[in-house]
């Protein structure tokens, strides 16, 4: 359970860092009148959605950290027989690199308001993002097709079911980029549509780091990381 | 939504009618409802109805142990559906539901002086996804085999298993696809609880300005956002082992002289993911109520409750301990048992905080000026049962002191003390605290002060004596007591005098329910502010408040939530959005 | 005023209860007299606790209820009254904490001396075994389990092969020598607890858990499992009878090993013990079966 709770504590890291601007030793039972002079008490100057969506992400990464605790308790008996992965998963990386790379490229365009540039940015990030699931499947049927079947070995339960949990976020994300998307071509208010895409932007970053992050797992290296920070802390 | 005055981040004083969605239709209006209050409504009458079947199963289980061998039906089998259905409604689909979804969407937004939730649309989504999640629950009762017997633990490997019923049937697969679906709902819904409290805040509403209410159930919420998701990953992978033969939780098994597919499962895994969620949801149910139960004493003992900020902090830190103290529940599993060492102290170490907000209750009595109203009552109660119930935790959560009593019906007398009944008092006395502002009319008191001393008296004389059994070393989730050495006849008696008190109890919430139906037409007429209390709520123009919460501008917040008998003031209570500076020795801001 | 005295009356009546039932755990019947003791210390703290913070509710109750023309007294907190209640508790917190920690490290860490016993549970019965004379049980493997060798053990060990093997029958253990319980399952979770020794432990399918305790009274005792099962867990019982050093021998000499379980010359009683295994594991199945279509 150490990601997990590696995880929440920085979460809790925010969380302190928050409070600590909220005068939690005050004492509001002296204080009257309008708490305008106590600048940047009240709420956060970024918009309510990016904090909604801050929030999400912050739940989103709990759950991957937890599929991680518990790969890692499980990959600490004695039987656990790791999988290869296939080739094809270097080039969804890729793949999925691209997409991230298109949707900060609408954000850009956006704040600058060039229309044309977020439409092609956005419609690049999706079908990217749509060929990374083809791709993802794609490596399934190859997984199949060799013998690693899901139920046959804890490594390849995981594997399928991480990978699964992933792609459905990615999906998940696709119909909110479609949302935008739509919106970029029927001419949406500039401030709302750069905002839909500074939104899409946000999630495709984060979920392009849960892949990293569960690739790495995945193949292994993430243990052997673990490993020499552990040797190098004793 | 609120546009923000970019220069300093203050959001002007008068906001005009915001972006609400307005209803077209009766449909939209009372049902498809984007208006955080009907959602409210919604949510607590859904999960008080599902909640009733708990209760009448809660009944069958009392029937078979109180007087084991006179009810047939009650088979060992039905025993074990109606105690896990039991368990899991009360704790998610009415506790969890009910002081979140219920309590959270009607008094964030009013106590915060927002207009609504901040996603109304997708408050909206998280009510119907939630209500889906109770019929599926409630279609297990009519799926073949009957829904799943395993206790809410739901542990595997038997959880699916053919022993267990529900186990090879649908049984388990509705379970877990409930859970599931309620946790995606629940993320919807909390995301706008955390949002608001954030983000929509009125002008001067700080966050120490904020009633303890709104600091319980925000703090809950954070807590149920980060901790459901191990529920959702134990349910996704317990799923994939029941339905597609996976082994995340299922080891090589000789089921009955037969050997199962399964290979290199761990089922202590299961554990640390369902406790990883398990031991904050205790806290997720806590922490509300002690946040209501702080603004009841307050407000009906005319006095600021004491030690504000010692609350909040001890709020937080609740929060934020509640994660490291999970294992806890697993003393006796078969972990390694030098983890004992680290969860026992942790656990102790939150009984701290813990006193701390007793003490500050009981503190707010003294020299107050206590009117003995039912809500006032309903608190009272509630510190006696929480401090009944804190105790004992004192026991199971000494590591060596759990040995002998895990498993027990001590422990079940334990978390029914402080989990099921203490929080249940609290959501009695915010019903009658809070039902004027929602319908415009009084409870009836009569009915109101039979109700509280049936329910108080009678859950005490079921759950104090009940400790005393698990002492005797009586296991819990027992079909049958029959046959056991360490059963007395006296025992048996006390058996049948708890189901006894258990029908009478019961009974007195169908009153409880006749009141809430009958006062919303024959109810006393309330007024604005019957309790004469200062939060927020409490100062709308309209009783109940319209769409929209407060007429055409927000109020203005001018001092914190607990105002009462401030000296030199003319009446005993200021509410927040009164302007001018009253009392000893204040700093005019 | 009634409240006040309710809230009194519930202080009282506890106590009473506690003095007065008849309900209050079973003799012990092991060395865990430890735990029993920390029960005690924590029955003490927590109850003066208890009474102290209802006692005090209701003087408040009773002295500051509301009349007409009072006014409560404004005091938003009280620095020094807390900190003082804040180290209080943390003192009292540590006084209940310590002693339970200085037992528990009593009971994880086993002596020495103490003779291992395997319990194996299985839905819905129990089964033991003991080491032979070489005082080492033989491996095993839930995959090895079969009609012929209910607990899985694995035949090519050469340990396993004196192993006492006591198939869903009493268990018999010589009083005053610590016994380390090996627990094992072959099926689902099961929990083996006897009221009067005190301890239990779960037992995993697929892991061997423990814990130690020394029988120091004889006599015939009760198992229940701890831990859900499935629908006949409350049937799920069994007996450890705690005797001298002499029937002790004499019960373990008319003991079969697995060696002789298994031998080919032995049949006859092969035959029989996984029969009786059936028989019993039926026994549950055929009772449930009759309360199912009572």
């Amino acid at each position: 359970m150490s990601v997990i709770l590696v995880f929440l504590l920085v979460i809790a890291g925010f969380a302190g860092w928050w409070l600590s601007h909220q005068r939690l030793t005050t004492k509001p039972w002296l204080e009257q009148g309008v708490a305008g002079d106590f600048v940047g008490l009240d709420r956060s100057a970024l918009p309510t959605a990016k904090i909604g969506l801050g929030v999400f992400l912050a739940v989103v990464g709990c759950l991957f950290s937890l599929f991680t605790s518990a790969y890692f308790m499980r990959m600490g008996l004695s039987d656990w027989r790791p999988l290869p992965l296939p080739r094809l998963l270097w080039l969804n990386t890729g793949v999925l690199v691209l997409s991230s790379i298109a949707l900060q490229c609408a954000v850009v365009a956006a704040r600058q308001g060039q229309i044309d540039m977020v439409r092609l940015g956005l419609a690049t990030a999706g079908l990217t993002a749509l060929a990374f699931l083809v791709g993802q499947l794609m490596a399934w049927r190859q997984m199949t097709d060799d013998g690693y079947l899901l139920s046959s070995n804890p490594a390849n339960s995981f594997f399928y079911l991480i990978t699964g949990m992933h792609g459905l976020h990615i999906l998940g994300g696709l119909v909110g980029l479609g949302r935008t998307t739509v919106g970029a071509w029927n001419g949406a208010r500039p401030g709302r549509l750069r905002l839909g895409v500074e939104l899409c932007a946000m999630y495709w970053h984060f979920l392009l780091f849960v892949w990293l992050a569960i690739f790495a797992l995945l193949a292994g290296w993430a243990a052997t990381f673990i490993d020499i920070c552990r040797q190098l802390l004793t | 939504m609120v546009d923000i005055t970019p220069a300093d981040g203050i959001p002007p004083a008068e906001v005009a009618e915001v972006e609400l969605y307005h209803p077209h239709s009766w449909w939209t209006k009372y049902v498809f409802s984007q208006d955080a209050k009907v959602i409210a409504i919604q949510y607590s009458a859904t999960a008080t109805g599902i909640g009733l079947v708990a209760l009448v199963l809660s009944w069958l289980m009392r029937l078979q142990l109180g007087f084991p061998g006179t009810f047939d039906f009650i088979t060992p089998e039905a025993y074990y559906q109606f105690i896990t259905m039991h368990g899991m409604i009360m704790v998610i689909y009415l506790l969890t539901a009910l002081f979140l979804g219920g309590f959270g969407n009607y008094l964030i937004p009013l106590m915060v002086g927002a207009r609504d939730m901040v996603f109304p649309y997708v408050n909206m989504l998280s009510y119907w996804i939630y209500l889906l999640a109770v019929l599926v629950l409630v279609s297990s009762f009519f799926a073949p085999g009957g829904p799943t017997g395993a206790g809410w633990t739901l542990y595997p490997p038997q959880a699916i298993m053919s022993g267990t019923p529900g186990g090879q049937d649908w049984g388990i697969i509705l379970m877990l696809s409930s859970l599931i679906l309620f946790i995606i709902g629940f993320t919807m819904g909390g995301l706008n609880y955390v949002v608001t409290v954030l983000q929509g805040r009125t002008r001067g509403m700080t966050m120490m300005r904020l009633p303890l209410t709104v600091w319980g159930i925000f703090t809950a919420t954070v807590m149920a956002l980060l901790a459901f998701p191990a529920l959702f990953v134990a349910c996704v992978m317990m799923l994939l082992d029941r339905a597609l033969g996976t082994s995340f939780f299922m080891p090589a098994i000789s089921e009955m002289g037969e050997q199962l597919q399964h290979n290199g499962g761990s089922p202590i895994l299961f554990q640390h993911l369902f406790w990883f969620f398990g031991h904050p949801e205790v806290y997720i149910v806590a922490l509300p109520a002690f946040g209501i139960v702080s603004d009841l004493i307050s407000t009906h003992a005319r006095k600021n409750i004491f030690g504000y900020r010692m609350m909040v902090w001890a709020i937080v830190g609740i929060g934020a301990l509640s994660f490291v103290v999970w294992a806890h529940h697993m003393y006796v599993s078969g972990m390694d048992p030098y983890f004992g060492f680290f969860f026992a102290t942790t656990t102790l170490i939150i009984a701290v905080p813990t006193a701390i907000k007793v003490y500050n209750w009981v503190l707010t009595l003294w020299r107050g000026d206590i009117h003995l109203t039912i809500p006032m009552l309903f608190a009272l109660a509630f510190i006696v049962t929480f401090v009944n119930g804190g105790l004992t935790g004192l026991f199971l959560g000494n590591v060596v002191v759990d040995v002998p009593l895990s498993d027990t019906m001590f422990v079940v007398a334990h978390f029914h003390m402080v989990m099921g009944v203490a929080p249940i008092l609290v959501v009695f006395g915010a019903i009658y605290h809070w039902y004027p502002k929602v319908t415009g009319r009084m409870l009836d008191e009569m009915l109101g002060r039979f109700h509280f001393w049936v329910t108080f008296l009678g859950a005490y004389l079921i759950f104090f004596p009940m400790h005393y059994l698990g002492l005797m070393g009586v296991p819990r989730r027992y079909a049958e007591l029959t046959d056991m050495t360490i059963m007395t006849e006296s025992a048996h008696h006390l058996n049948s005098f708890i189901s006894i008190m258990a029908f009478i109890v019961g009974f007195a919430q169908m009153v409880f329910l006749f009141n809430l139906i009958w006062s919303i037409r024959h109810g006393r007429e309330a007024g604005g502010n019957p309790w004469r209390a200062t939060t927020l709520e409490w100062q709308t123009p309209h009783t109940p408040p319209t769409h929209g919460n407060f007429g055409k501008d927000l109020p203005i917040v001018y001092r914190w939530a607990y105002d009462y008998s401030v000296p030199g003031a003319k009446e005993d209570f200021i509410p927040q959005n009164m302007p001018g500076s009253f009392g000893p020795s204040r700093e005019p801001a | 005023m009634a409240v006040a005295l309710v809230l009194v009356l519930v202080v009282v009546g506890s106590v009473l209860f506690h003095l007065l039932s008849p309900w209050w755990w079973t003799p012990i019947a092991s060395n865990w007299s430890y735990i029993d003791n920390t029960i005690i210390i924590t029955f003490w703290i927590t109850g003066v606790v208890f009474a102290a913070v209802v006692l005090f509710m209701a003087y408040c109750v009773f002295r500051f209820r509301h009349r007409d023309g009072n006014r409560a007294a404004y005091e938003p907190e009280n620095k020094r009254l807390e900190s003082w209640l804040t180290i209080v508790t943390a003192v009292g917190v540590t006084a209940l904490l310590v002693p339970g920690l200085f037992v528990w490290s009593r009971f994880v860490n086993v002596p020495s001396d103490a003779t291992d016993v395997e319990v194996v549970g299985q839905q819905w019965q129990w089964s033991f075994r003991l080491p032979g004379k070489d005082g080492k049980l033989g491996t095993s493997d839930t995959r090895d389990v079969t009609a012929d060798n209910p607990l899985g053990v694995i035949a090519s060990d050469p340990n396993g092969q004196d192993d006492v093997v006591v198939e869903a029958a009493d268990l018999h253990l010589p009083v005053g020598k610590p016994v380390k319980m090996l627990l094992r399952s072959i099926d689902v979770l099961h929990d083996f607890y006897v009221p009067e020794f005190r301890a239990k432990m779960d037992m995993i399918p697929g892991s061997v858990t423990y814990f130690w305790f020394t029988p120091t009274k004889t006599g015939t005792f009760q198992v229940l499992c701890a831990e859900l099962c499935g629908q006949g867990h409350p049937l799920m019982h069994g007996v450890v009878m705690v005797d001298t050093q002499q029937d002790y021998l004499a019960w373990l000499g008319q003991q079969q090993t697995f060696a002789q379980l298994s031998a080919p010359q032995q049949t006859g009683s092969a035959d029989q013990a996984p029969g009786k295994t059936t028989a019993s594991g039926l026994k549950i199945a055929a009772k449930l079966e009759t309360v199912g279509s009572r």
